[in-house]
């Protein structure tokens, strides 16, 4: 692998060693999705992670799941991990109890290359479960405000019940020169707010196409659609940074599990810059 | 409001702001500005479509209505947005409801002066027509990938 702004070089002692953590905290963010705290325990001091990388987490006797880290890469001692309850390890972590034991080793991949960012703009575009491995970006801009510019945050999900760290949202939507906006595909009578899929957000916004960089993540078909959104609004295909999905087992890029034509996730993803990606999301095949 | 001030609020909308200085004088003759308070309804499904809404601030919620009680909300129009194309075609019936769901400021163009104004001068009909067929793609897209109910994910495993 050659390492670059998204690779940068960083040695893992043994990449498949797996560490006992114990649960901190558990927090349902909606009906089918909730956040781990986890206590890194004796790994603590030797583990740093970067905003856009993952971990295994190993349920005992059921398996392990790639899980994007949603926490702060600056803070140290404790990590979060937010989780859609969707699988049989996903269940079991949803199972898991403050204080119980469950397994982790990582981190894996590669990451959102912030400092691409620094000057300039930053358009952060997230669907559903997509906004969790964007959440350290935000937190990362925030902690060096002053080095970027305007922050957009356009937020998707299926309807309100389903988003995402609502206080938070709230919160960053109050600092200065930053816009979130949120909308859901599907709204009620109670919701005041913008309905219609992600991409329809574009509309109340003038983007500056040559100082801003923009970072997605969620269903690879509103990737497509957003992809078309800032190419039409001026962005050029190398300021648009991606983070992609596969079934991920060995994370190490030896089992092939998730491989994407040339490609493996979890090695060389699961952040890439549009271009180089581009040609496979154009693939049906794939 | 004067004719030019209002030239000038309808410049400032991203729908007709490079619109000619010509097609601008034909058209500002049939605009006027408006206000619905939250809650109240712009457009009620059914009715006669003789207008259309630059929205400048302020949500409007397009409603579906299923039943007598239940109403569905497809999705909003917010400031910079056009509400309303069912003034260009026949039956002239409005498709849907448009509730305010925030206080909503827009400047209303009056249809069937447009359509007039559309049928005497074939290059401004041209160009009313291009700019709402580039409004009705985007929103067919937009209603194609809410179709596709991308954030669902069938649980492999009972709850």
């Amino acid at each position: 692998m050659t390492h670059d702004a998204l690779h940068p070089a960083v040695e893992l002692a043994d990449p498949l060693l797996v560490h006992p953590v114990t649960i901190k905290k558990m927090t349902w963010e909606t009906d089918d999705t909730f956040t781990l705290d986890i206590n890194l325990g004796e790994v603590a001091q030797d583990y740093t992670f970067r905003p856009g990388q993952f971990n295994m987490l190993y349920v005992f006797g059921l398996g392990e799941a790639a899980i994007s880290i949603s926490s702060d890469a600056a803070e140290p001692g404790t990590i979060a991990h937010t989780i859609h309850r969707v699988g049989t390890v996903t269940t079991g972590l949803a199972q898991v109890k403050r204080g119980e034991m469950i397994g982790l080793r990582g981190p894996y991949g590669s990451s959102w290359p912030i400092d691409a960012a620094r000057g300039k703009d930053v358009c952060i575009v997230a669907g559903g479960i997509g906004l969790a491995p964007l959440r350290p970006v935000v937190y990362a801009l925030f902690r060096e405000r002053k080095a970027y510019e305007r922050i957009i945050l356009l937020y998707g999900a299926r309807s309100p019940m389903d988003l995402l760290f609502r206080v938070e949202l709230e919160e960053w939507s109050k600092e200065h020169n930053v816009e979130v906006l949120v909308t859901v595909d599907r709204g009620d009578s109670s919701w005041k707010g913008h309905i219609g899929v992600v991409t329809t957000l574009f509309s109340y916004l003038k983007i500056d196409a040559r100082a801003t960089v923009a970072y997605v993540c969620g269903p690879e078909t509103m990737m497509k659609y957003t992809i078309d959104e800032l190419e039409r609004r001026g962005l050029h295909e190398d300021q648009v940074y991606l983070s992609m999905e596969r079934n991920m087992k060995c994370a190490v890029g030896f089992c092939g599990h998730c491989q994407y034509g040339p490609e493996f996730i979890c090695k060389d993803g699961p952040v890439f810059k549009l271009p180089r990606i581009r040609p496979l999301l154009e693939k049906k095949e794939l | 409001m004067q004719a030019e001030d209002l030239t000038e609020v309808i410049r400032q909308h991203p729908f007709l702001a490079d619109l000619s200085k010509v097609h601008m004088e034909v058209l500002v003759g049939c605009a006027s500005n408006v206000h619905f308070a939250e809650g109240s309804y712009a457009i009620r499904e059914g009715e006669i479509a003789n207008k259309f809404y630059l929205i400048r601030t302020g949500l409007v919620a397009l409603e579906s209505v299923v039943n007598a009680r239940r109403r569905i909300r497809i999705q909003t129009v917010g400031p910079g947005e056009v509400l309303g194309w069912s003034w260009l075609l026949r039956p002239y019936r409005w498709h849907f409801n448009g509730l305010a769901v925030a206080e909503v400021r827009a400047i209303a163009l009056d249809g069937e002066c447009l359509r007039n104004k559309c049928e005497n001068d074939h290059d401004f009909g041209y160009e009313m027509l291009s700019r709402f067929s580039r409004v009705i793609e985007r929103r067919l897209e937009a209603t194609r990938m809410q179709l596709l109910d991308l954030y669902t994910t069938t649980p492999k495993v009972k709850k």
